[in-house]
């Protein structure tokens, strides 16, 4: 990180605010804001209310004065989707929903995370019928995984406190290979 | 009993355009709007879409357009065994899961001629009318924050999580339960939980009294709540409405009463009617509920007779859990229930039960063989939808949440 | 025989095939053509008064000749009294008279017994399929003929490429 093979500082502050390009690290000035704007990002992780069955009532248990979500930052639910940067799927997706999801998703501005919330979202639960899609990820991409029938609160956090971590080590300004964001 | 308030309503000034004595006033040209309410809204009752004619603010026509939950249940019945079918029974209405266990579980019974020992009868029950002061604190909340009030939601939910940890005790999940088994339940409660429930009874009166005088003399909801969304009894009767919403009409069809069933003849409450079908009478109803729930439990606590809490009938029921994994005989039993299921006699029946949104049933077409042949569920979300057209028309768009939270409609149910 | 049942059978005695009395339910085996005349006669009645709809049904028995049964379920509030309906209707010509000018309850729940069996209601206001989508196309999930996991349309998503964002 602007640091030469032998250990030795660079003198160039030009070279080390545009960073060492042998490991692509963006450099100290950006790698400091990189963070900065990560943090701020996944502080105020915005959800938009998107509760279809079951898991909606423990996302709303979730909201509520025992569980808090707010204190993880995430408690403005928007009703609109242009306003809000996270997804939270909770609940059995069917065929009919399907179009309205991802119209819902397009319209999400990025940065904008998925949580499929429960086992119905993430793979279709016990429901292997003619109407319900085998796991929300079938048409949209997912961020986190949260299992669970439906899943307590606690496990739902457990889930946005990952979906945190991930999105700390996300590239602002350059995109990272997917290697490099660990779980 | 108490009564519902009298009107205090604000005053509603209106132009008379037929008196002399008002100029005459310019000829507006309208037309029609259509406005989409659609399946994902801000509002709290799921996935459902309105498709509404609106003249200016007023409704015209409201159509419901629903099926976007709609699992395919009464198709995946035929494909597992009668015991398979408990936990998607939960997913039904799942505010109040367990009541709809207790609906099939008391349907399937009927079918095989199967009589529940008394104490796992007495079980059942508390733990019904405690699954009804869930459903009914939910719609409390939910119904006040679809209006404006949004402190109530808070409250309601604090004494819905006392619960939720009772029955997380009791039976290992929060929401979805499954407890109820055919032929009784699947373990006894623990004088821990007795305890609880003990102090559960003393605990809510005074926190409900709270509640309601955050509502009942708010002239806000008041507002927006009386005469809001009137339905007459012969109109209510005529459309199959049930629970609440048909009580809130003056017409006393509640099936505990009529066919009693449980241990829900063994203590003394009573049914609230309200009076006028508005949203204010079904909201008195249901409060009242809640209290009655509540007195039938610390009546019921008392009296717990001894004894199984799961019927001797080793063919259809399950063993007890423990066993299964220790003695032969139980895993066997259970491998075979489970794989083949237990020879149903042929023949069909229909079982109504009175869950916290209305008549729930179940119309079971059996062949003989070990799983069900037809398997009909009556939801009363669905029934409830039928008369939204009817009800809406002449009010105006914001009265719309009010009519889905008055009519309590959960959509895993209506949509199956 | 159920006191109900014989003042059916006086009223409607060529409609009424049969009168069964299990596990306390009382079901009457009606012709389709008489359904009508029957349902409107123990709703207008005032020893019968069944004036509440409690569901209507379908059932398909593949092996008969005539295949689906459709099941009317009506209760009496004022007597405390339950009654089960039910009419044979052959594959060829499933059509039966809709009994929404009597019950308006009737409305959605023949219009799910049409979304999910094919059978049709004669001046039914408006026979659409309710849960599934208008144009479903594999047919009626409830038939026993049709496969638990559908025939494939449950995994075509014609909306991915679509601008709409």
């Amino acid at each position: 990180m602007g640091l030469t093979e032998k250990n030795e500082p660079a003198l160039n502050l030009i070279q080390v605010a545009r960073g060492h390009q042998k490991d692509g690290d963006p450099g100290i000035i950006l790698t400091t804001l990189e963070k900065a704007v990560n943090w701020a990002r996944k502080g105020s992780l915005w959800p938009m209310t998107f509760g279809l069955a079951c898991c909606a009532i423990e996302m709303i248990a979730a909201v509520s004065s025992r569980y808090d979500i707010d204190r993880y930052g995430a408690g403005v639910f928007r009703a609109s989707p242009r306003q809000s940067d996270l997804m939270i799927v909770a609940g059995t997706v069917c065929v009919r929903m399907a179009p309205v999801i991802r119209k819902i998703y397009d319209q999400m501005p990025e940065p904008r995370y998925v949580i499929a919330m429960g086992s119905c979202a993430t793979s279709g639960n016990i429901y292997d019928s003619y109407s319900v899609v085998q796991g929300v990820d079938r048409f949209i991409p997912v961020d986190m995984y949260v299992p669970g029938c439906p899943p307590t609160p606690e496990a739902l956090f457990d889930g946005i406190l990952k979906l945190q971590e991930q999105i700390m080590q996300r590239g602002v300004f350059s995109k990272k290979p997917p290697e490099a964001v660990k779980a | 009993m108490p009564q519902p308030l009298e009107d205090q309503r604000t005053t509603v000034y209106k132009v008379d355009r037929e008196h002399p004595a008002n100029p005459t006033l310019p000829t507006l040209r309208t037309e029609e709007m259509m406005l989409n309410m659609g399946p994902q809204h801000p509002s709290t009752h799921g996935v459902l879409k309105i498709v509404l004619s609106l003249e200016g603010e007023r409704i015209v026509k409201a159509t419901p357009v629903m099926g976007f939950l709609h699992r395919g249940v009464e198709k995946l019945a035929e494909d597992g065994t009668y015991h398979q079918f408990i936990p998607h029974t939960d997913r039904l209405d799942y505010v109040c899961a367990m009541y709809n266990n207790f609906a099939y579980c008391r349907a399937v019974e009927k079918l095989l001629d199967l009589k529940v020992p008394p104490r796992a009868e007495y079980l059942r029950t508390i733990v019904a009318e405690v699954q009804r002061i869930i459903g009914h604190l939910f719609w409390l909340g939910t119904q006040a924050l679809d209006i404006g009030a949004m402190t109530v939601f808070f409250y309601t939910f604090r004494d819905r999580e006392i619960l939720l940890d009772f029955f997380d005790e009791l039976c290992g999940a929060r929401l979805t339960t499954s407890w109820y088994r055919i032929g009784g339940v699947e373990r006894d409660f623990t004088p821990d939980l007795v305890e609880k429930l003990r102090q559960f009874c003393d605990y809510f009166p005074p926190k409900l009294d709270e509640y309601i005088t955050f509502l009942d003399t708010n002239r806000i909801w008041l507002s927006r709540t009386k005469g809001v969304a009137v339905i007459s009894a012969e109109d209510a009767i005529n459309f199959g409405l049930s629970g609440p919403t048909l009580r809130g009409s003056s017409v006393d069809y509640d099936l505990r009463k009529f066919e009693p069933y449980a241990a829900y003849g063994e203590c003394q409450w009573s049914v609230p009617v309200g009076k006028n079908g508005d949203t204010y009478d079904r909201y008195w109803v249901r409060v009242e509920e809640m209290r009655q729930s509540r007195n039938m439990v610390k009546q019921l606590l008392e009296k717990i007779p001894d004894g199984p809490v799961m019927a001797d009938m080793p063919s259809v029921t399950l063993p007890p859990k423990d066993k299964v994994f220790n003695d032969l005989a139980s895993m066997i039993q259970q491998f075979k229930l489970f794989s083949q299921g237990f020879e149903a006699p042929k023949g069909e029946i229909y079982c109504g039960t009175e869950a916290a949104k209305g008549e729930l049933g179940f119309y079971i077409v059996s062949d003989g063989g070990g799983k069900p042949y037809r398997l009909k569920i009556r939801a009363p979300s669905f029934i409830h939808m039928g008369a939204f057209d009817y009800m809406a028309r002449g009010y105006m768009i914001a009265d719309i949440v009010t009519i889905f939270g008055t009519y309590d409609i959960v959509m895993g149910e209506c949509d199956r | 025989m159920h006191p109900d049942a014989q003042k059916i059978q006086q009223a409607f005695p060529e409609a009424v095939q049969n009168a069964v009395e299990w596990r306390g339910d009382l079901t009457i085996h009606v012709k389709r053509e008489r359904l009508h005349a029957v349902c409107r006669y123990l709703h207008d009645d005032p020893g019968l008064d069944y004036d509440y709809i409690v569901h209507v049904s379908s059932v398909d028995w593949p092996d008969h000749p005539e295949r689906f049964e459709v099941v009317y379920e009506f209760y009496s509030i004022r007597r405390k009294q339950r009654i089960r309906v039910k009419a044979r209707v052959p594959e060829d010509d499933c059509v039966v008279d809709s009994m929404t000018d009597i019950w308006k309850g009737a409305d959605f729940m023949e219009r799910e017994v049409f979304d999910m069996m094919g059978i049709r209601f004669r001046n039914h206001p408006n026979l659409v399929r309710v849960l599934l989508p208008d144009d479903f196309p594999e047919g009626y999930p409830l038939r026993k003929d049709f496969p638990v996991r559908g025939k494939g349309w449950r995994d075509t998503f014609t909306f991915i490429g679509e601008k709409t964002g």
